[in-house]
């Protein structure tokens, strides 16, 4: 077996160490080393969006990240989204507005729009939509995702100019 | 995946040293395309070289001559997130804002998108509209290569083993001009050219003649390619639809597209003459917009 690196980092505010084959992606790090199943893997290559995590502040596919890349990093999964036992604005939408049906897509709706949402609080739907074309769903025709995406913004507080 | 060593100097000069130990060496930007490709055992290589923490690959520098240059691992979310590089050079972020969704734009970069060298890469036309040069090193120093001369093939550059692209040069655009890029595909984001076409229009003083232009078409031959040919039909003319027809046929007659799942060869040598007319009209558009 090829040899492990070693890698710091920090997963959702917590300091994380693991070890790792240079090349294990991100996304196979979180799922088979840390346990952290919730980033999904739709095609392995870029396209649907379902392994997004916000790696220091931006929204990326793990599939497309090597985990070696993650030394020194700051990443969030869709694991850290919620405070607590409390949901995020935008999990609560999504529950409300029943934007999902099988949910293998959600995570990764939910990382990607929350990383939207950090840069812009306010988007309109034609961003939105724009935003979040990298993410595929094959159950619900988007819609309700959008809408849920927009109820959250809505949700959010105005900051103050 | 085949296995495979990860370094990341912090330096060129270390760089350098490792791309001189005598393994097969490729290098990682964005990611995009290299970590998909090992993955799928379409490229092989013994040390992947992560370019991202070498200062001179992930910076931006507005030159004082008014000209740009950008680190060749400068993730595209970085260029058009720059207000003053999105107002200067919008003709940059047309097509930095539609390889791949957010997510891909996070990391891909313009030299990754060059040095994969797809005959459909976003980056490429709207780069040689630029008149964008490519500063590339070695560890026997640096040279400059036209971005237009540094296709060989689908797939393939000019760089040699032991090269790295170190960034893109801008000159200064003329005066009165704009760039212009777009792209045909069937869905309205997240998909590759089936053709693809850039303009960059120069007005003389009097706004009533063009002054110069620059034609580059994506996805209709094995490289990217120039149309002088397009260029010349206007260059003295008037800045008419009459005058962009012409062009337009000069598109499609130098196109030399393949038919393949994307399109066929008819419908792509179609697409060069409407997307290269229409993409005079936007950049004419854009001077007049910014007067
Ligand atoms: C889902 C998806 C959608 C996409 N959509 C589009 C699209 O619409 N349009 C488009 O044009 N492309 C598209 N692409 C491809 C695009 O993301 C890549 O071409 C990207 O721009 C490559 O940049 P990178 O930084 O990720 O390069 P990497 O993948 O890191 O590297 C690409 C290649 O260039 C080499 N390389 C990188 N930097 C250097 C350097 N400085 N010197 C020498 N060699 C170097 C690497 O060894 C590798 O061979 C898409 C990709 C995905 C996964
Ligand atoms: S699994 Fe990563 S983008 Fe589909
Ligand atoms: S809910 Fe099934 S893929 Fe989106």
């Amino acid at each position: 077996m090829a040899r492990r690196t070693h890698v710091t980092t920090s997963i959702n505010g917590l300091p994380t160490e693991f070890l790792c084959e240079p090349r294990q992606s991100v996304l196979e790090v979180l799922r088979d080393e840390l346990g952290l199943t919730g980033a999904k893997e739709g095609c392995n290559n870029g396209n649907c969006g379902a392994c997004a995590v916000i790696l220091n502040g931006r929204v990326v596919n793990s599939c497309c990240v090597l985990g070696v890349e993650l030394e020194g990093a700051e990443l969030t999964t869709i694991e850290g989204i919620a405070d607590g036992e409390k949901l995020h604005p935008l999990q609560q939408a999504f529950l409300e507005e029943a934007a999902l049906q099988c949910g293998i897509c959600t995570p990764g709706f939910i990382v990607s729009a929350k990383a939207l949402l950090d840069s812009d609080p306010h988007p309109d739907e034609h961003k939105v939509r724009f935003w979040l074309a990298g993410n595929l769903c094959r159950c619900t025709g988007y819609d309700k995702i959008v809408r849920a995406v927009l109820k959250a913004a809505d949700a959010a507080e105005t900051p103050v100019p | 995946m085949e296995a495979f060593e990860y370094l990341a100097p912090s330096s060129l000069a270390e760089a350098f040293t490792a791309l001189g130990n005598g393994k097969r060496s490729m290098m990682l930007a964005g990611g995009t395309d290299v970590i998909v490709q090992l993955r799928e055992n379409r490229r092989h290589c013994d040390q992947l070289i992560d370019l991202k923490h070498i200062p001179e690959l992930m910076s931006v520098d507005i030159r004082s001559d008014g000209g740009l240059d950008i680190g060749a691992a400068v993730p595209l979310a970085d260029l058009y997130n720059n207000r003053e590089i999105a107002r200067r050079w919008p003709g940059l972020v047309d097509s930095a804002s539609i390889i791949g969704g957010t997510a891909i734009q996070s990391r891909a970069s313009f030299g990754g998108n060059l040095c994969n060298a797809s005959p459909a890469a976003d980056s490429s036309p709207s780069l040689m509209v630029h008149d964008a040069r490519l500063v590339v090193a070695s560890a026997s120093g640096t040279r400059e290569v036209p971005v237009e001369a540094f296709f060989a093939g689908p797939g393939r550059s000019v760089l040699q083993p032991g090269e790295i692209l170190l960034r893109i040069s801008i000159p200064p655009q003329p005066a009165r001009s704009a760039v212009f890029y777009h792209r045909f595909i069937p869905r309205n984001e997240m998909d590759i050219a089936v053709a693809s076409a850039g303009v960059r229009l120069a007005l003389d003083e009097s706004g009533e003649r063009i002054a110069s232009a620059r034609v580059a078409l994506g996805a209709v031959g094995p490289t990217p390619m120039m149309v002088a040919a397009a260029a010349e039909a206007v260059t003295g003319q008037a800045p008419t639809s009459e005058t962009f027809a012409k062009a337009g046929e000069a598109a499609a007659a130098a196109a030399q597209p393949i038919t393949d799942m994307r399109g066929s060869m008819a419908q792509r040598k179609h697409l060069a003459s409407v997307l290269t007319v229409r993409a005079f009209e936007r950049a004419l558009q854009r001077i007049r917009e910014a007067r």
